[in-house]
């Protein structure tokens, strides 16, 4: 059972959360639901501070035993701040997906891209369709 | 067991070298100093030791000799010990590749008759054998493709490849600059026709397509698949892993393949090695023909010898002339089986894979329940409903039972995949007690499910963590 | 002679249980028109008697050498006889690729000590499970470099060897790479000047060969500085392993990947093949490299044990995003390759002096000859270039004594009209080398 999707952030339909700062940077991660399909994550793939991203383009890698699995930018932005802690630790996203297990960090090109988001409900929904 | 670094001594070896019969030169004045290395360190084991460790090695090892071993899309046949001993006759191992050709005709009439053969057995124009393995050999394959559009001044950058597909047909496309495309197959396991129909356009250089497919099921529709692909331009590869179905029976080249691989260590009997070294021979027809690698073998009059000249080639993939020794082994097939055999070796592939589909369809499901060629796939999709026992569950578990297990989640439109290939060298006892084994599974993952989960049982080492092997590599031993 | 065991009544057997009143009714899914309606046009069958029969009839057609003095990317070396009994053994030869681990710990753990061994010799931090060949690892090699860097220049020297050029051609021009070639200097080196001038920042990789074709001991460190200040990597091979026995490897010159054939350890000839591609590179490359990767672990109760390892990097899994499509490997190969360093241990360091020791003597009596001269003054490990006053006759006066003589260099460099490139390894003796002087007097 994936843990419940917090409120105080939005989510994409690939699985990936973005938790508004409010100063007009986010930050952004996978689910506990995306944790829980990858099965144990033993290779984060990081982006280079500094690099910009279009919403949508592929931003980071998350590497299980047996797959590889892109990770998209639901929003567009300039990368200013990634989870190194990742890079010993991989398993963090595994064990705390929505907290210690957090991605990168990002100054957002236009904020009125989170209103394509989802809420914690609306994905929620999404889930449990597609398990069927 | 023990590393040969951690049963190693100072001061031993195994291997001597001959006392030198020319004089000891000073080897700082005719090299220099700067280009030695500073230090050797290499095991340091008795001969005795050495071949110790190396036997009890093998021990834990799992080989066709020792058991049956299914593996779908694999062709594990037994591996005759006449080609062994003729493989290691000193006329084929002896000769530096840069002899005379005068010096090999041996050699290079096996070769040229090689050749003849597989384009006689699979009916297409003419074959390289320089590919060291099926992989090398798409990758050939796809290149001549390229290079047969270059040369019309067509630019097609798509592959299709079908869902179905082994992962080194998308590879190998990448690998040649090409963007590949997914082909969807249909409910009964073949390609989309609909699909095939709006994907194929002026763009896509052609269709690499397995026959039968990893589903172990015959393509029906390959007459109107090669029309829609030669309609609009393009090409049909066709990855001959799965040859083992079809010979003396139809052949790539009549269905309208424009080239194939082949994997020798597959179809013809040759040792996997453990891994390899495999052999990868690519068969064209007559349009692509001169776009194969050089150098090539011409014949004149009785005689052979090796030629470069044909400008319209891709080029040299590996140096040399490909895996020579492996070729040795599998033309000594050939002509041991000769044309009724190699069918006869077809024929009984296919009814033990329909025999083991029989049998085991009672207790795994079968996702398309129609007549299968040389290997049938199930799905472990009950078994993971029941009690939570998923495939790799029940392959482990095979291992204590003394067999090597099926291929497992290949290929991916299949959750669950079990794909079983017996191949004909095997007898019907065997094939017997292997579905009684896979029943006993069955059964186990019903009343006593952890029994399987906590498989294998019986081996030197229990489940290995390869969650740790992946976070934390160690791919090199180092003194502590 | 065929295979399979099925008796007729077998055959009656399991038909019934399929459900099939003939074999023809299984093939039912090939249209009629496509079904083979003859023969085919091979050989009848043999029993295993003739098979040998014919089989031997067409060895004896080989002429073998008494002796060869060609190297040029094959080498003629001893083998230990412990080699040939342990990769014949059944459980190694007839098993499959490791992807079961726990029944096929042996293979897996020869493997990994191989790549110990080879991450050693190569001065690298890792080695994988093997390549094709030497050829096709360096460009394979070729290819990782512009895939990462996403540059698309690859600089070659042109002393690497003919066929390895040939074929960093073929899959540069797969890809759409633009290949360079800079030539050598006086010496047989590579000419410093010529590289720094190509090397720019769309320069992916610089490929080098030490020994190189001419036999000649490249000097990697200023190459691999020149590379990397313009952030290129330097990739560098070499097609005799022995040679690692005694010179300074260029993974400790600083080279990023290293890459050879490994035939001399403990491979026949076999006519060019199977041979063995080794690719050594620098830990922090280790997740991108092609090919097969054993790991240590641990199983459940905490036994050492090993596995197929960073799989994810390859075709299975990665599909088209892999940055090669290896799968079969040379993996029995790379186990002779195993076995053959183990046995010689630090000796191989005495067979390097002694192929040094060999080639010098070669060296020195042909250089006896009238009007034969030294090509290159660089130092050289056991392959050198001659200048002979007219190169044909040489070899036409050692084959009709069944001896093959030197490479003929003005096939791939014409500049270098009548020079020969010689070998000598430990197989050759004084007595030989004697001979082969007085033949050529």
């Amino acid at each position: 059972m994936s843990k419940p999707n917090p409120t105080d952030r939005l989510y994409s339909r690939d699985h990936e959360w973005v938790k508004d700062n409010g100063d007009g940077t986010a930050i952004i991660g996978i689910t506990d639901h995306a944790q829980e399909m990858l099965t144990d994550i033993v290779f984060v793939e990081l982006p280079e501070i500094g690099k910009k991203v279009a919403k949508s383009d592929p931003v980071a890698v998350v590497e299980s035993v047996k797959s590889v699995s892109d990770v998209y930018a639901p929003v567009g932005g300039e990368i200013i701040d990634v989870n190194k802690k990742l890079e010993e630790s991989p398993e963090l996203i595994n064990q705390d997906a929505f907290g210690e297990g957090w991605i990168v960090k990002m100054r957002l090109a236009d904020a009125g891209e989170l209103k394509t988001l989802l809420s914690a409900a609306d994905y929620e929904q999404l889930v449990k369709e597609e398990k069927h | 067991m023990e590393l040969i670094f951690e049963i190693s001594k100072p001061g031993r070896n195994a291997a001597d070298v001959t006392a030198s019969d020319v004089p000891a030169v000073n080897i700082e004045d005719a090299i220099g100093k700067k280009y030695l290395r500073k230090e050797l360190d290499l095991p340091e084991v008795a001969e005795v030791d050495l071949v110790r460790h190396y036997t009890n090695l093998s021990r834990r090892n799992f080989g066709v000799d020792l058991g049956f071993y299914p593996l779908g899309s694999c062709t594990m046949k037994y591996n005759p010990k006449v080609n062994e001993n003729i493989a290691v006759l000193p006329g084929f191992t002896g000769l530096h590749p840069y002899a005379d050709d005068e010096s090999a005709q041996g050699n290079l009439q096996l070769m040229y008759e090689m050749q003849k053969y597989l384009s006689n057995i699979f009916g297409m124009a003419e074959f390289t054998l320089q590919p060291a393995a099926g992989a090398h050999g798409e990758l050939t394959g796809i290149m001549m493709i390229k290079k047969y559009f270059e040369k019309k001044n067509e630019k097609r950058p798509l592959i299709l490849i079908p869902d179905t597909a082994h992962g080194t047909n998308p590879a190998s496309g990448a690998l040649c600059g090409f963007e590949t495309v997914t082909l969807r197959s249909n409910s009964e396991g073949g390609v989309d026709i609909d699909h095939l129909m709006s994907l194929m356009t002026k763009d896509v250089a052609g269709l690499m397509l397995t026959n039968p497919n990893t589903l172990g099921l015959f393509e029906r529709n390959i007459e109107k698949v090669a029309q829609i692909v030669h309609g609009k331009g393009g090409l049909l590869y066709g990855d001959g892993a799965n040859a083992n179905a079809f010979l003396g029976k139809a052949r790539p080249g009549d269905l309208g393949f424009d080239v194939i691989q082949l994997n020798l260590h597959k179809t013809f009997s040759t040792p996997h090695g453990g891994g390899g070294p495999g052999s990868g021979p690519v068969g064209v027809c007559a349009k692509l023909v001169n776009y194969l690698p050089v150098p090539r073998i011409i014949k004149t009059g009785h005689s052979y010898s090796w030629s470069g000249k044909f400008p319209d080639t891709i080029g040299r993939i590996r140096s040399f002339y490909g895996n020579f020794n492996v070729v040795v082994k599998a033309y000594t097939y050939i002509r041991a089986l000769g044309a009724e055999g190699l069918t006869h070796a077809t024929e009984m592939a296919v009814l033990n894979a329909n025999y083991i589909k029989e049998k085991l369809k009672p207790y795994f499901d079968l996702p398309y329940d129609r007549v299968c060629m040389h290997e049938c796939v199930f799905s472990g999709k009950r078994q993971v409903a029941q009690n939570g026992v998923h495939t790799t569950d029940i392959a482990k578990r095979l291992i204590d039972f003394g067999y090597h297990p099926p291929t497992i989640y290949f290929p991916l439109i299949v959750p669950e995949a079990i794909m079983i290939e017996p191949t004909e060298t095997e007898s019907k006892e065997t094939l017997d007690t292997f579905c009684d084994a896979m029943i006993a599974i069955a059964n186990e993952a019903k009343e006593n499910p952890q029994r399987v989960k906590d498989a294998p049982l019986t081996t030197p080492v229990s489940r290995l963590d390869e969650v740790l092997a992946a976070r934390k590599p160690d791919v090199c031993w180092k003194r502590s | 002679m065929d295979y399979y065991p099925h008796t007729p009544d077998d055959i009656a057997q399991m038909q019934s249980v399929v459900g099939i009143a003939s074999i023809d009714e299984l093939f039912a899914d090939i249209p009629q028109k496509f079904r083979l309606k003859s023969v085919l046009d091979i050989p009848a069958a043999l029993s295993e008697q003739e098979t040998i029969a014919a089989m031997s009839g067409i060895a004896s057609k080989n002429k073998l050498q008494q002796l060869t003095l060609t190297g040029a990317g094959a080498y003629y070396h001893f083998i230990p006889a412990v080699v040939g009994h342990i990769v014949g053994r059944a459980e190694f030869y007839t098993a499959y690729t490791p992807y079961q681990a726990e029944i096929s710990q042996g293979i897996l753990q020869a493997i990994y000590e191989y790549q110990t061994m080879i991450a050693h010799l190569t001065g690298t931090e890792i080695a994988n499970a093997s390549m094709y060949d030497g050829a096709s690892a360096m460009a394979e090699a070729a290819v990782l470099c512009a895939k990462m860097s996403n540059r698309t220049k690859i600089i070659v020297a042109r002393s690497v060897h003919p066929e390895y050029r040939q074929v960093v051609n073929t899959y540069s021009w797969a890809n759409g790479y633009t290949v360079v070639e800079i030539p050598y200097a006086p010496s047989g080196q590579i000419d410093l000047n010529a590289l720094q001038n190509e090397l720019d920042d769309q320069v992916a990789a610089v490929l080098v060969q030490s020994p190189n074709f001419f036999g000649v001991i490249e000097d990697i460190v200023p190459l691999t500085d020149a590379a990397h200040n313009k952030g290129a990597l330097l990739v560098a091979g070499f097609t005799d392993g022995t040679s690692l026995g005694i010179l300074q490897p260029a993974g400790a010159s600083g080279a990023d990947f290293v890459v050879g054939e490994g035939q001399s350890f403990g491979n026949p000839l076999n006519y060019g093949g199977p041979y063995l591609g080794i690719f050594a590179a620098r830990e922090k490359f280790m997740r991108r490299i092609p090919g097969r990767l054993v790991g240590a672990t641990v199983d459940k109760n905490g036994k050492r044990g090993f596995v197929l390892t960073l799989q994810t990097r390859e075709q299975h899994i990665r599909r088209e995003k892999a940055t090669s499509n290896i799968c079969s490997n040379e993996a029995l190969c790379a186990l002779a390759a195993g076995v053959y360093l183990a046995a010689l241990g630090k000796n191989l360091r005495k067979l390097a002096e002694l192929n040094i020791y060999k080639t010098q003597y070669l060296k020195n009596k042909l250089l006896q000859l009238k009007g034969w001269k030294e090509v290159f003054s660089a130092p050289v490990y056991n392959e050198f270039v001659l200048r002979c006053p007219d190169a044909r006759p040489v070899n036409e006066k050692l084959k009709n004594k069944g001896i093959i003589g030197g490479y003929e260099l003005h096939k791939d460099y014409p500049e270098l009209e009548n020079a020969l490139l010689f070998c000598a390894t430990e197989m050759i003796s004084k007595d030989d080398m004697d001979k082969v002087v007085a033949i050529l007097k």
